[in-house]
């Protein structure tokens, strides 16, 4: 978190008293094709009527974070207002020839390839310079001890932000919730399928202890 | 600069120990890795990199990126094998001792079209080389 994070964070009551606080920026970070778009437009659709952007099989599909303000969020009797942004799928390697594998052009999967790094730079500076929380996905079809994803939460850890770890994709077979609860035994884990939309309710309760004031 | 391995040459291994990098910048220790790695180096970090300096390895890896040569790092480090959860994940990856120093795990860093992680665990990382 970024020294004038902090010095936002520590006057954040006296904004309260001028009624000026600003919404918490929450990050749904993760490795790709976790799910984080397909969750971030089901939050904005439950909450706002509205999807934040495109969606799909391929990894890298998000390549610019992107960002939907004031999605109020209530559950029970609390109620938290956020800024949700999409961050790309962060990883430590980008291959066209992925994308050239699943039938893409060779100018165009370059292309995309060019795009996902940069947008993989962007979601860092994002978390190190403007993110207050993070909601982390992970795929729970995949072995959780991938390195991006100590990495990231390790560096999460380091910030001291609020994190909400969701297990995603439990309506898929050979879907493993508790391996990752096994391996981050220190952060509440989520069991979710952002596709089908099971356990939503779940997520908004974490979202409003976690992230509300 | 480090001297280019080329797949014809073989494979290059470098352990390195923590005397031998401790000393550098946060910047200066990731430009020393990438230019390494980009270059087709495997390195062994007797100690490897807090947090800050993993956010860094990425973001440099991705500025780094071009297809023709370079498509990123593969990188691996030990969970620490503690099932302790009030050290947190930071305190589990990078096993802080009692002064709260963070004492880093061993890490491999390699090209990752040369290196892919086959398996790993708490307290073995297995890892394929490609020599072809």
């Amino acid at each position: 978190m970024s020294i004038m994070q902090n010095m936002k964070n520590k006057f954040s009551s006296l904004f309260d008293v001028f009624g000026e606080n600003e919404p918490k920026r929450i990050g749904i970070y993760g490795p790709p094709n976790s799910g984080k778009s397909t969750l971030a437009n089901r939050i904005c659709k439950d909450w706002t009527g509205e999807t934040l952007g495109a969606e799909g099989p391929m990894p890298h599909e998000t390549r610019r974070a992107k960002k939907r303000e004031n999605v109020t969020i209530e559950h029970n009797n609390s109620k938290v207002t956020i800024d949700i942004v999409d961050t790309p799928g962060v990883a430590t390697e980008v291959d066209d020839k992925e994308f050239v594998t699943e039938g893409m052009d060779e100018d165009v999967a370059k292309r995309r390839a060019r795009e996902a790094t940069e947008g993989i730079a962007e979601a860092m500076q994002w978390l190190r310079e403007d993110i207050d929380g993070v909601i982390y996905m992970m795929d729970s079809t995949q072995d959780p001890f991938k390195q991006v994803n100590t990495m990231l939460l390790g560096i999460i850890e380091s910030h001291n932000m609020p994190a909400v770890v969701l297990a995603n994709k439990i309506d898929l077979e050979d879907a493993d919730a508790k391996n990752i609860a096994d391996a981050f035994p220190q952060h509440t884990t989520v069991p979710v399928s952002a596709k089908k939309g099971d356990n939503m309710d779940d997520i908004y309760k974490q979202i409003a202890n976690k992230f509300g004031d | 600069m480090s001297e280019k391995i080329t797949q014809e040459d073989g494979i290059r291994i470098d352990l390195m120990r923590d005397s031998k990098i401790s000393g550098m910048g946060k910047t200066e220790k990731i430009r020393y890795i990438i230019d390494h790695v980009r270059d087709g180096y495997i390195l062994i970090l007797e100690s490897g990199l807090d947090p800050s300096e993993h956010s860094l390895l990425i973001e440099k890896t991705m500025a780094e990126i071009d297809q023709d040569t370079f498509t990123g790092v593969e990188v691996e480090s030990y969970p620490d094998g503690s099932k302790d959860t009030d050290k947190g994940l930071l305190g589990r990856v990078f096993n802080r001792n009692q002064s709260n120093t963070p004492k880093k795990n061993l890490t491999v860093i390699g090209p990752a079209d040369r290196m892919k992680t086959l398996h790993k665990d708490e307290t073995h990382i297995s890892a394929l080389l490609n020599t072809s």
